[in-house]
């Protein structure tokens, strides 16, 4: 399991797309936060992070489908998969493997941000003065949030072997789970009604309640079940070679 | 340490890629794996290295059964795929490393060492796997599937796309390993079989046709001939003739007067068909023996003449 997601996670230094993946992420944060105008912390006079947190599931929506794209796909088009299917590992650790190996690839592009945090911590009046619990909470749920893209990510990686396929179906994926029921619940049928039971099954939600501060065992259950299902989904494929 | 199967089936939706195949391979015998394209080798293959499950019959790898303890028969079981799949961006050494590494192996570092000298990638070691030629990929292959020290060693079409040079060299290998291990190898190479294996299994359209020893089929090969005449053009040749020897089973003719004489048994009988000729006044411009090499035998039993 750590073989795999060692070697997971060096291929993707090798051959520099991790570089290119965390880095395209920071300088896109980078603009939004202290560039441009609209959405700039300096000019928004208010010292919070708001802004990272509000666009980060976006640009996740993106980024993380691109790293696990190759995952599955890749191996299953190069025939590699024979290779590591039969080795004495089970298909479960195989999936773990290059899980972990995505997560630590969504470190690399999270702890930069801590430069943004010092920042802005700097400019607070007076300084310092910002909701650190807030800031806290909303890290965790963004780790939350990209681990569950990460296993939307890896289950569409395994249902074909076209990585763009595979980057599209993720991205469809990602955004179905994270916004599809926060939108459809505004549809008037449902308003004053099951709206705010459509709003739970969205990551949206919870990821919203996380950023409050509050940690709540409910939203990391949610967040762990949906990342289960997916595990159990990519799982079921694999074995699908089986029948 | 031996492979046992028995009565092993396939299905792949409505066909049948394996129909009840059964045979065993023990410990020293190198079994040559031979058949035409989609006859279910490849099949075969993928299911002792427990990469796809059989529909029905069981297959057994040193007493441990391929579906029941999978992961253990994984471990004692080394397996070249078909195309022989390899991770063209890691280096060579690293992918070894790699490989060691998954089968949990103690010392993974000295066992690359080991593999890297046992396959002859000295001069390449260095080089990332997408750079080296296909001879070196082979080695490459085959020495991820030896790292463990496997007792069973399972290879898809090990030789395929070598130079002569590297074949030689790669038979060699093989050879060698044959020597304390269970080796299966599939082929399209008749020479190979006959300087590799001590065991032939020849299968066709999901059943086995013929499972024998490499000597008997040398000898069942070497045992029978067949000739062949080409008569003047302006001969008008009766074969009822050339029916009064015992020896000749069948007469047909391939145009331009020339005829091939099917031979019973292990009989010369091109003096008598030379009288004979003469004999009726027929005059012979060419005469050809034909030997029926593995080739012919390979080509009999499954069907493609």
């Amino acid at each position: 399991m750590w073989t795999i997601a060692f070697k997971e996670a060096s291929s993707f230094f090798s051959s520099l797309a991790g570089f290119i993946i965390s880095g395209v992420f920071l300088l896109v944060m980078s603009l939004m936060l202290f560039f441009f105008p609209d959405t700039s912390i300096l000019t928004g006079n208010y010292a919070n992070m708001d802004g990272l947190f509000y666009m980060a599931p976006t640009i996740f929506t993106f980024i993380i489908p691109a790293i696990t794209m190759r995952f599955f796909a890749e191996e299953l088009q190069n025939g590699t998969m024979e290779l590591l299917a039969t080795k004495p590992i089970s298909d479960f650790k195989i999936i773990c493997g290059k899980f972990i190996a995505g997560l630590f690839l969504i470190c690399i592009c999270l702890i930069p941000t801590i430069i943004y945090f010092y920042t802005v911590y700097q400019l607070g009046s007076p300084k310092g003065n910002l909701d650190i619990g807030g800031i806290m909470g909303s890290y965790v749920g963004l780790f939350f949030l990209s681990a569950t893209f990460l296993s939307i990510g890896i289950f569409a990686s395994s249902l074909t072997h076209n990585q763009v396929v595979a980057f599209v179906i993720g991205t469809f994926l990602c955004f179905i789970c994270q916004w599809f029921f926060l939108y459809i619940s505004k549809i008037p049928v449902f308003v004053g009604k099951i709206d705010y039971w459509l709003q739970k099954f969205g990551i949206d939600y919870h990821y919203t309640n996380m950023s409050k501060g509050v940690i709540d065992l409910k939203d990391v259950v949610y967040f762990l079940s949906v990342i289960s299902i997916f595990f159990a989904l990519t799982h079921f494929v694999l074995q699908r070679r089986k029948w | 340490m031996s492979i046992e199967v028995k009565k092993l089936t396939k299905i792949y939706g409505s066909q049948k890629a394996l129909d009840e195949v059964s045979f065993s391979v023990s410990k020293g015998d190198i079994l040559g794996f031979l058949g035409p394209n989609g006859a279910g080798k490849s099949t075969t293959m993928k299911i002792l290295a427990c990469f796809i499950p059989q529909t029905s019959g069981d297959a057994s790898m040193g007493g441990l059964d391929v579906k029941l303890n999978s992961l253990e028969v994984r471990r004692i079981v080394g397996y070249l795929p078909e195309n022989n799949p390899l991770y063209k961006d890691m280096y060579i050494k690293e992918y070894l490393f790699y490989v060691a590494k998954l089968y949990q192996l103690d010392n993974p570092a000295a066992k690359v060492r080991n593999m890297i000298e046992l396959t002859g990638l000295g001069r390449e070691q260095h080089k990332l796997i997408g750079q080296i030629s296909k001879g070196y990929r082979q080695r490459v292959g085959l020495a991820q599937a030896m790292i463990h020290n496997p007792e069973i060693l399972i290879m898809d079409e090990p030789t395929s796309g070598l130079d002569p040079n590297q074949l030689t060299e790669i038979r060699s290998v093989i050879k060698e390993i044959g020597k304390e291990k269970v080796v299966v190898f599939s082929t399209h190479i008749m020479q190979e079989v006959e300087s590799l294996c001590n065991r032939v299994v020849i299968i066709n359209k999901g059943k086995i046709v013929l499972d024998d020893s490499i000597d008997k089929l040398q000898h069942f090969s070497k045992g029978s001939s067949n000739i062949i005449l080409q008569f003047l053009p302006t001969n008008k040749i009766n074969t009822a003739h050339f029916k009064k020897l015992d020896a000749i089973s069948d007469i047909t003719s391939m145009g331009e007067n020339a005829f091939e004489f099917n031979i019973k048994g292990n009989n010369d009988v091109r003096e008598a068909l030379f009288d004979l000729s003469v004999a009726a006044g027929y005059k012979i411009i060419r005469m050809e023996q034909r030997i029926f090499s593995m080739e012919d035998v390979f080509q009999q039993l499954t069907g493609n003449r």
